[in-house]
């Protein structure tokens, strides 16, 4: 029957010739190529002490901005723990106190906002969510640790350094 | 003998056992680095600088293990095996040649520890105790993937010895004598026996790839399918024993081959090297030669290793006794119709 795809290729079963038969011509094909790679240079990063560079837009670990005062620019609103796939983020809202406008730039910041490291899946939805521009994935890797309950990332973890003025 | 002989002997065997087990120590690493280069990696580097310090954090990591026999093996003969191993590996380089005669003061002193006229027999007697130390450890293990890999062992060792000796009784036809030194002596300058042995040669070195258990043969130790194979329950130094008997192994038949077929300590021009710089400088340049040869050898098992995958048990019997036999025979045949004829035609 003729083929569909007019790609059917018929194999035919050659014997071996004796030179293919012999072994040794493949063999020293084979050490021609293990050869040449000898001599390439070694496609190893040697990890502690150099480092594979992150693309421009990879995504790891979160961190929570501060404006140009130093002040946390997340109000608490709590679009990007609804954005979030794999409800990792929660977060706890409350009203700012008359003296703490240096800290807070909105009437309303969080309280308590953790993200669950083990949780999380790095889609990046939380950044694209955020009205104030207050959350990017842009640290590094989130680091290996013993206990579930260490991978829940408070506020101590993810707030940018203050200013320093 | 004499004293001065005799205290010459005891110090050449000491350096010679020295040597092999250096030798075989950084064969270990030389294998890992190669092995590196070869996968476009880098290797051990850690230990010291490029990793030269790795062959020792590895020995001692094996002393340090903790030593386990498994309660059904048997205790004795568990022992004995790694031993017997490591025992045969070190003993065949007794016949070696490593160069000419260096002559201090009046004395002349063979740079060889013994020169018995059967040395080429000796080697392959040595070789076929080696797979005792095999067996016995597979068989004391109590272990069933051990005692297969014994077994594989030791009816490969049987099969690829016969058409070793067969491909070296085609070369003992043209040089007419066991000893090694003999053999080594003829080969003077660059009347190196691998020109007129080429056939015998590559037999001879497959049967050494065979007997040394090494890739493509390495169906004794084939994790695939046998976990470790015949050293599967061994741990600790007697493990390390047995690693260690393949690359001892592997440098004394390095050692045999350069010896029999590649022209052992002989290089060209020697005669106007020992013009030139004297007997003693010529001798000791003719060793590092011989050594030179060994490590290219060793160099080259490698390189075997990480090119060629391992054969399957029946093609392995197929090669031992269907091919290389046959090969060897008519070898054999061949160098005796072309010795004959280039007797008569008065070469």
């Amino acid at each position: 029957m003729e083929s569909l795809s007019n790609k059917k290729k018929v194999l035919e079963v050659k014997p071996l010739n004796f030179l293919e038969r012999a072994y040794l011509p493949a063999i020293a094909g084979g050490l021609a190529t293990t050869m040449k790679h000898f001599f390439k240079k070694p496609v190893t990063i040697s990890y502690p002490e150099e480092k594979r560079e992150y693309s421009e837009n990879f995504r790891g670990m979160h961190s929570l901005k501060r404006d140009e005062n130093g002040k946390e620019r997340c109000t608490a609103c709590g679009l990007c723990a609804l954005s979030c796939p794999a409800e990792a983020i929660t977060m706890t809202a409350a009203e700012r106190q008359p003296g703490e406008e240096h800290l807070y730039r909105e009437e309303k910041y969080a309280a308590v906002y953790e993200i669950n490291m083990l949780r999380c899946i790095f889609c990046g939805l939380c950044e694209e969510a955020c009205p104030k521009e207050a959350i990017y994935l842009d640290g590094d890797h989130v680091p290996a640790d013993y206990l579930r309950k260490d991978f829940i990332y408070g506020k101590d973890k993810l707030v940018e350094a203050p200013l320093n003025q | 003998m004499e004293t001065a002989d005799l205290i010459f002997r005891i110090v050449l065997i000491v350096i010679v056992f020295a040597i092999s087990l250096v030798v075989a120590m950084y064969s270990t690493y030389a294998e890992r680095k190669v092995a590196a280069f070869f996968q476009d990696r880098i290797g051990p580097n850690r230990a010291g600088p490029w990793g030269i310090l790795q062959p020792l954090a590895d020995g001692g990591k094996m002393f340090l293990k903790e030593e386990i026999i498994p309660t059904n093996a048997t205790g004795f003969l568990f022992i004995v095996g790694p031993s017997l191993a490591i025992l045969t590996a070190c003993i065949g380089s007794a016949v070696i040649p490593w160069g000419k005669a260096i002559s201090i003061g009046s004395h002349t002193f063979d740079l060889q520890v013994t020169d018995i006229n059967v040395g080429v027999l000796y080697i392959f007697g040595v070789v076929s105790l080696g797979v005792y130390g095999v067996m016995i450890g597979g068989w004391a293990s109590n272990n069933k993937y051990s005692l297969l890999g014994a077994i594989r062992a030791a009816s490969q060792n049987i099969s690829y010895e016969i058409s070793m000796g067969l491909s070296i009784i085609a070369l003992l036809m043209l040089t007419g004598t066991l000893s090694l030194k003999e053999i080594a002596e003829q080969q003077h300058s660059w009347h190196w026996n691998i020109i007129r042995q080429p056939l015998g040669f590559i037999l001879f070195i497959v049967c050494a790839f065979a007997e040394t258990n090494r890739t493509p043969f390495d169906l004794p130790e084939c994790e695939t399918e046998l976990v470790g194979g015949y050293h599967t329950e061994y741990s600790s130094m007697k493990l390390g024993f047995y690693l260690f008997a393949e690359y001892i192994n592997m440098f004394i038949s390095s050692a045999v081959m350069a010896t029999l077929y590649w022209g052992g300590y002989n290089y060209p021009f020697m005669d106007d090297v020992a013009a030139s710089l004297g007997a003693n400088p010529a001798a000791i340049i003719g060793v590092v030669v011989l050594f030179a040869k060994i490590f290219l050898f060793i160099f080259f098992f490698m390189w075997v290793r990480w090119t060629i995958p391992r054969f399957r048990y029946d093609q392995l019997m197929d090669l031992g006794w269907k091919i290389l036999i046959p090969l060897a025979i008519a070898n054999i045949v061949l160098t005796g119709i072309g010795s004959t004829l280039l007797t008569h035609l008065g070469y």
